[in-house]
């Protein structure tokens, strides 16, 4: 028999441990699963073990996460880290890998909180070592890795300035930021000031990092249309264009980043119908107002619906978990609504300053769409940009078609590193929607399984199948 | 309404049959229109392990995958491209005493009726060809000229040929009705109508609702048969690998991925072209897989997914003329027609031109299944 829980939560960012948390205050059986060892997700990673002893470093945004922490803590939720989901069936069966044994499980809701992901950034040589995400370079930080000093921040969005400003608060030295934010989004970007303002201590503290960072001295340079990492075996140096002409900076390092999208691999395999999002460039899942998804059981919440950062996160996934609280039976519909209705004024709070920051921090085309046929979309199987245009050329309608026609997104990264781009250069290259081009199709298991785990979940082990003669 | 389309030919279905019953026609002469309801080569085609065997046919098919395996290995003539058929050999492993025993009879029967492609291999040359195979196995039975093609190249050279000699393809084109009017039939007569003298029908797991538009009784049933593929592995394997006394068919290609499978069934939605996973029945697969190649174990799964295929009651295709004048099947391969590609077409056009091929079809006749 298969352990069946009342919700089942995927995810312990903050979408995840607000749902699990609220879902076992009202009295259902909740199992919460996440991949990592400690609750938090990226934005609170590591949190409950964080050992660095200047608070000012990573700021009291993530300090803020512990309150989020103690709830989920002293909460009778059954939290299960360090394990993998690779399977949600349209049945809500769950299949879940952990300590090197798969498992089965059921439940009669599944809230899926899977979070985001840094946009993929394919410019030629992004795929030598020593290039990595910001996001990447701030997991450094927040595990006590390794950090790499004299480094180039290449990008735009919040995340980018971020990180740049809390290796600085950390005394890391940073060699140049380079900065990509295309020239006419700040002018887009004036029509949603107006509605943005009512957030002014966000607004005040994305322009000190900015400030702070290009008063400490470091290179900060703007409008920059191009780059390119150079090197052998690792990058030695980042080239880019700007003002007309190729300059270049001697570096081991950089840090590439153009904003996040949301992880969609489990919800698109499990079948839940997605949308593209043409504000922010991206595909998610489509949700009623209580976050469930086309599935009926199955609800998508957080960032992985839509990003909106991690405030909005946590309170998305209370509604979430009130919804599916109310689909079990466990509440009424006026506790429901009653519980829901504080949640949703302080949502609308929240999503007031994201449609300037969209407009501010939308990535340019150029650095979506790799004009340089030799750039490498897919890293995995090594598909560059010109062999997607190759395929199209050859009558590839979809990235679908196009897993076969080159096998981009067939490696073990799920297509994770290359869906959007070569959705996007497909649309560009057939002069369509990406919306009608559609998304890469996902199937599980969505994370790497060992074929001896699957081997061992078998009832009975080795039945002949009488199917087959 | 638009005006008539007409052909001397109608295929319904641009799956792989439908491709290669386009293709002869064409070569023959024949004017040939493929109605496609999604697009070529959507299903099963495409989804399948691409396995070219004649090893185990059921009796009724050995003639027709003993005459399709020249023709593969020849591929390129046909369609101009190599289809990325490799040929591996294909090895049936036995692994107990009684198994080998069945393997034994089996050939005599196969040599009794003339066939000589099957050839018992005793415990040495088993190891010899498989060295990663488990302890404790006893022989098997070999085909050398078996061997896999790669479905998807397979569909795209298809295409591409039947378009060169003239075939014109609808795509998204669902056949809703069909009339019989004196010598024509008509497609779609509600909408843009396509029109000629004979209809072939290579619909697959869709294939039952055309043969009873068509008059003929076909209970093809859709299934879901699911696959999986792992990361990329030192190559190890050559042959394709069955079992005697497992479901399993495994191979490991070119690029270092292995391929498992064995006609293990997921769910199937035929009505909105979807399938779905059971992963118990993976399991199973999965389990055959690991106790016949132990190193297995530690392998990444990176896919796992599922075509539809129409499957027959007893487990063999429907080829040949339906009851009414014009009508002919090729349908129901039951998860294992890719191999039978090139045949079935050359035979389906043989029936259509000259009213005669080369082959019994006797057992693959529609009228097996009437009732009453």
């Amino acid at each position: 028999m298969k352990p069946n829980y009342d919700i089942a939560v995927i995810g312990a960012g903050p979408a995840g441990m607000a749902a699990a948390a609220t879902a076992a205050g009202q009295g259902a059986t909740v199992l919460l699963i996440d991949e990592q060892d400690t609750p938090g997700g990226q934005i609170y990673r590591s949190l409950s073990r964080q050992n660095l002893k200047d608070k000012a470093i990573l700021g009291p945004e993530y300090y803020a996460g512990h309150k989020l922490i103690a709830e989920l803590e002293t909460s009778r939720v059954e939290y299960c880290p360090g394990t993998t989901v690779w399977q949600v069936s349209e049945e809500r069966e769950i299949g879940i890998s952990g300590n090197g044994a798969a498992r089965l499980l059921t439940a009669d809701q599944i809230i899926i909180a899977t979070g985001a992901q840094e946009r993929p950034f394919p410019v030629l040589g992004w795929t030598l070592p020593g290039v990595m995400g910001a996001g990447a370079a701030q997991v450094l930080l927040k595990t006590g890795g390794v950090t790499l000093p004299d480094a180039v921040f290449v990008g735009t969005g919040p995340l980018l300035y971020l990180v740049a400003h809390q290796y600085l608060r950390a005394g890391i030295p940073i060699k140049a930021i380079l900065d990509t934010t295309p020239q006419g989004n700040t002018f887009r970007a004036l029509a949603h000031l107006p509605k943005a303002l009512a957030d002014l201590p966000s607004l005040i503290k994305g322009r000190r990092w900015i400030s702070q960072l290009r008063a400490s001295g470091i290179a900060f340079i703007k409008h920059v249309g191009d780059v390119r990492c150079v090197g052998e075996d690792t990058v030695e140096a980042i080239e880019y264009w700007q003002s007309g002409q190729w300059n270049r900076i001697e570096t081991q390092a950089v840090f590439l980043h153009q904003g996040v999208v949301p992880n969609v691999n489990l919800a698109m395999a499990a079948g839940c119908e997605h949308i593209w999002n043409n504000a922010q460039l991206c595909w998610h899942a489509k949700t009623d107002k209580w976050s469930q998804s086309s599935i009926p059981g199955i609800s998508v919440t957080g960032d992985g619906a839509g990003i909106n950062g991690a405030k909005s996160a946590e309170i998305s996934g209370r509604i979430a978990a009130l919804g599916a609280l109310h689909r079990c039976d466990l509440i009424d519909t006026a506790a429901r609504d009653r519980l829901a209705a504080p949640a949703r004024r302080a949502l609308a709070r929240e999503v007031r300053i994201r449609p300037f920051l969209d407009a501010l921090f939308r990535p340019s085309q150029n650095f979506r769409v790799p004009a340089n046929d030799q750039t490498i979309v897919c890293r995995c199987e090594e598909v560059t940009a010109g062999a997607i245009r190759e395929a199209v050329d050859l009558g590839c309608m979809g990235p679908n078609q196009l897993k076969s026609f080159t096998r981009c997104g067939m490696g073990p990264c799920q297509g994770r590193m290359c869906s959007l781009t070569a959705t996007e250069i497909i649309a560009q290259s057939r002069n369509e929607t990406v919306a009608n081009i559609g998304a890469m199709r996902l199937r599980p298991p969505v994370k790497p399984l060992l074929l001896g785990e699957l081997a061992d979940l078998a009832i009975p082990p080795d039945e002949p199948n009488p199917k087959v003669g | 309404m638009k005006g008539a389309r007409s052909a001397d030919v109608i295929v319904i279905g641009g799956g792989l049959h439908g491709l290669s019953c386009a293709l002869y026609l064409a070569q023959a002469g024949r004017r040939v229109c493929i109605v496609e309801k999604n697009t070529i080569g959507r299903h099963a085609s495409s989804a399948n392990a691409g396995g070219v065997r004649q090893l185990g046919r059921a009796l009724p098919e050995v003639p027709l995958a003993c005459a399709a395996l020249p023709i593969w290995h020849d591929i390129r003539a046909l369609v101009d491209d190599d289809c990325g058929f490799v040929n591996s050999g294909q090895i049936k492993v036995a692994e107990t005493e009684s198994q080998l025993l069945s393997l034994t009879e089996r050939r005599k029967t196969l040599l009794g009726l003339g066939y000589e492609h099957e050839e018992i291999i005793g415990k040495q040359e088993l190891y010899d060809r498989l060295p990663a195979l488990a302890p404790g196995c006893v022989g098997g039975m070999i085909v050398q000229s078996d061997g896999h093609a790669n479905p998807f190249r397979t569909v795209q050279a298809f295409r591409r040929k039947v378009e060169s000699l003239g075939v014109s393809i609808l795509e998204n084109t669902a056949v809703t009705r069909v009339s019989n009017r004196g010598q024509t039939w008509q497609i779609n007569p509600t909408r843009e109508i396509i029109e000629a003298p004979v209809v072939v029908n290579a619909a697959g797991a869709w294939g039952g609702q055309i043969a009873t538009m068509l008059g003929d009784h076909a209970p093809v049933r859709a299934t879901a048969l699911m696959l999986m593929v792992t990361e990329r592995l030192v190559p190890f394997i050559t042959p394709v690998v069955g079992a005697q006394g497992r479901s399993l068919s495994f191979k490991q290609f070119d690029n270092g991925t292995v391929l498992i499978g064995g006609a293990y069934e997921g769910r199937a939605e035929p009505g909105h072209n979807q399938t779905h996973l059971d992963f118990g029945g993976l399991a199973r697969n999965a389990a055959a897989a690991a106790a016949l190649f132990p190193a297995m174990r530690r392998a990444k799964i990176l896919r796992c997914w599922a075509g539809i295929e129409g499957q027959l009651p007893d487990n063999i295709p429907i080829i040949g003329a339906g009851r009414k004048k014009g009508v002919f099947h090729a349908i129901g391969f039951s998860a294992h027609g890719f191999a039978l590609t090139p045949i079935v077409g050359k035979i389906i056009a043989d029936l259509v031109v000259h009213g005669v091929s080369g082959f019994s079809t006797q057992a693959f006749a529609a009228g097996r299944f009437a009732s009453g």
